[in-house]
């Protein structure tokens, strides 16, 4: 139905005639998915039309090829440069092959960010992660917190391989800031190397060895998966949470067997909505967007731009009963 | 034979319409593609305002320049019967060699040698394959697509290839006005490389196709290799030859989307190969063999080129640009051949 209607829009060649020049004022804003059809970036156009909406006058251009390719992105940055859009905030598929064609959307005029999947330094003013590192460590350990009484007790980690830079970098993190929760006691960490069953075998391991460990940490979506159906199948359930970095459609069935009670992950729709506000602050020229800047972005706060040109959005979202079945069906 | 001709022609027969060479022109496959480009072009110029200006329409060719090259000789290597799947991998193991080269502080001449050079093995191994050992080319070229492109595979991993020297850009992102004999006319100051290259080769593979006894062999072995062997043409050589050809288009292209892109990834021109012959077929070459014209090309390389950035402008999602090109080359190749049918029922 909906592609239908896509499709109807494509054919009329004519009709677009009539619609075309309609809104000739308004700000641009080409907001650059690595694929169309895939539900985490339909979420954030849906926060993108959200922020355009809230700050008026502003037209969201959701776009993106069919495939992930940085070719088919440089097809699509070039359709925007030419209708001369004000900024474009991308989500690239390749950190490199796109900043020429970004650099001259940049001679242009046009102001470029990069939120997501990041773009090169020299093919955007500043890049918007979901989150930092730092924010990711604090709240794995909030997580498990909340899931202790009282804030006390064992937990242990179960990563993906021992050489993921990701996984790594936030482990190192959650070290670091352990003294903050006092009541927590790292008991050891674990390797599932992002494979469903070693992940599951190594979360079993974990139960029957270290039977005071009361949740399992997991800051991969495949390992809080395995480590979910481990604690669930081993009958566990209520005695051992688990928790970490989830996606909501995989973790639904968890957080309903009581599993999990909650675990966090970025948000699309505020990805979205933040990108937007950046865009349109740069295109206001309210801010130059450098190192050290802070931009105003809404119902998200201010946002700080750090070295490289990197800005992290916020702490990670917590999903659980309440709200993990509405996102299950976006991502 | 003879009688039978002789025959046929003492009965008085007048035909309801002689095929004059007007006609003969106006029912043309290149002219049909010649009236959808322009039909297109207003089309797109009516729908958005941002179409009919130099610099878009400038840009707006990098969408088919070159993939064209390559669709060019594979136009031929179609005609003549054989068919070359790997061409986009043939792009990324290039389009590595380059890189690496350029890590190891190669200069821009030296890059484009070696792009084209690793090219023209790569045509060389399939024709090879091919013309001397007599393997059908689809299963061959299934075969090198993934081992060329698995080959880039390991050299890059998920790492990329950057730092070419700033001079190796020009070729897919400088403009002729970078040379101080280019007519400052106006108009001509956004004429790019890569325009020139298309037009050159569209000429170069035109005249090669069209003009020279080269030419006419490969339209005889794609109509009866069997033929064309007792006739005395050098099948396999000239299936080599063919198959070095579009090894050399694809270093070329390689040459120049590397540069446009600055950096080289495995998945770099993923897809490419069933653009190129959609190209070709779109442009009316038979898939069969035998028959198709440079001319038809080239305009199903504008129409395509028009096709994706028109709908771009309107920002009409990919997926709708596919299936729109998908019907477009239905509807070209079908249009003729149900027109045939309603005329020859008519004349029945």
């Amino acid at each position: 139905m909906k592609l239908f209607a896509k499709l109807a829009v494509g054919t009329a060649l004519g009709l677009a005639l009539l619609t075309g020049t309609a809104s000739a004022e308004n700000i641009k804003i080409g907001l650059v998915v690595k694929s169309l059809g895939n539900g985490f970036f339909e979420a954030a156009n849906k926060g993108a039309q959200e922020a355009a909406k809230e700050l008026g006058g502003v037209d969201i251009i959701y776009t993106g090829p069919t495939t992930t390719t940085a070719e088919g992105q440089i097809e699509v940055i070039n359709a925007l440069i030419a209708q001369k859009v004000d900024a474009i905030a991308i989500s690239a598929n390749d950190p490199d092959a796109v900043v020429p064609a970004l650099k001259k959307a940049a001679q242009r005029g046009i102001k470029v960010i990069s939120w997501d999947s990041g773009v090169n330094k020299d093919g955007r003013i500043l890049h918007l992660n979901p989150s930092s590192n730092e924010l990711i460590g604090n709240m794995c350990l909030k997580l498990a917190a909340d899931h202790l009484p009282g804030g006390k007790g064992d937990f242990a980690i179960l990563s993906a391989t021992s050489t993921s830079t990701n996984q790594n970098t936030w482990i190192a993190e959650m070290k670091k800031q352990l003294p903050k929760y006092p009541g927590l006691n790292l008991v050891t960490t674990v390797y599932g190397d992002d494979l469903a069953d070693k992940s599951y075998r190594e979360a079993q391991g974990l139960l029957t060895s270290h039977p005071n460990v009361k949740v399992i940490v997991a800051p991969t979506t495949v390992g809080v998966l395995a480590a979910s159906q481990a604690v669930k199948d081993a009958g566990k359930i209520g005695q051992v949470y688990v928790t970490g970095l989830g996606l909501p459609s995989e973790m639904a069935g968890a957080v309903h067997s009581g599993a999990t009670k909650q675990f966090a992950i970025w948000n699309p729709i505020d990805l979205g909505y933040s990108a937007t506000q950046l865009a349109y602050r740069l295109v206001k020229k309210e801010t130059d967007g450098k190192p050290g800047s802070e931009i105003n972005a809404g119902r998200m706060g201010k946002i700080k731009v750090g070295d490289n040109g990197e800005a992290a959005m916020a702490d990670p979202f917590v999903y659980d009963a309440k709200n993990v079945d509405e996102f299950a069906k976006i991502f | 034979m003879s009688i039978m001709t002789a025959d046929k022609q003492s009965v008085r027969h007048i035909p309801d319409r002689l095929s004059t060479p007007i006609g003969r022109l106006l029912g043309s496959w290149e002219t049909l593609l010649a009236a959808v480009a322009i039909a297109i072009f207003i089309a797109n110029s009516l729908a958005s305002p941002h179409f009919l200006d130099p610099w878009n329409l400038s840009d707006a060719t990098y969408n088919f320049t070159e993939k064209a090259m390559i669709a060019f000789a594979m136009t031929l290597l179609i005609i003549s019967g054989e068919i070359d799947l790997s061409v986009a991998a043939i792009i990324a193991l290039a389009s590595t060699a380059m890189g690496a080269a350029a890590q190891a502080g190669f200069q821009t001449p030296a890059l484009v040698g070696i792009g084209l050079g690793v090219g023209l093995l790569c045509g060389a191994f399939n024709g090879l394959l091919v013309a001397r050992i007599g393997l059908p080319s689809i299963v061959v070229t299934i075969g090198t697509m993934s081992l060329f492109r698995g080959i880039a595979q390991i050299v890059l991993g998920d790492q990329a290839y950057g730092g070419y020297p700033p001079s190796f850009a020009w070729f897919g992102q400088g403009y002729m006005s970078d040379f101080s004999w280019w007519p400052t006319l106006p108009g001509f100051e956004v004429v790019t490389f890569e325009m020139i290259a298309f037009v050159l080769f569209a000429v170069v593979f035109g005249i090669l196709l069209h003009r020279t006894t080269f030419g006419r062999w490969i339209y005889a072995i794609g109509n009866n290799a069997f033929a064309a062997q007792f006739s005395g043409i050098p099948v396999q050589r000239t299936k080599f030859i063919l198959f070095l050809m579009t090894g050399l288009m694809s270093g070329f292209a390689a040459v120049c989307l590397t540069s446009r892109l600055g950096s080289t990834r495995h998945t770099i021109a993923a897809g490419w190969e069933l653009e190129a012959i959609t190209m070709a077929v779109l442009g009316g070459v038979s898939i069969l063999g035998g028959s198709g014209t440079i001319l038809g090309v080239v305009l199903a390389a504008v129409v395509m080129g028009l096709v994706t950035f028109g709908l771009g402008l309107l920002n009409v999602p990919g997926i709708v640009m596919s299936i729109f090109i998908g019907l477009l080359l239905i509807l070209v190749i079908a249009l003729p051949i149900v027109f045939r049918r309603i005329r020859s029922r008519a004349s029945a």
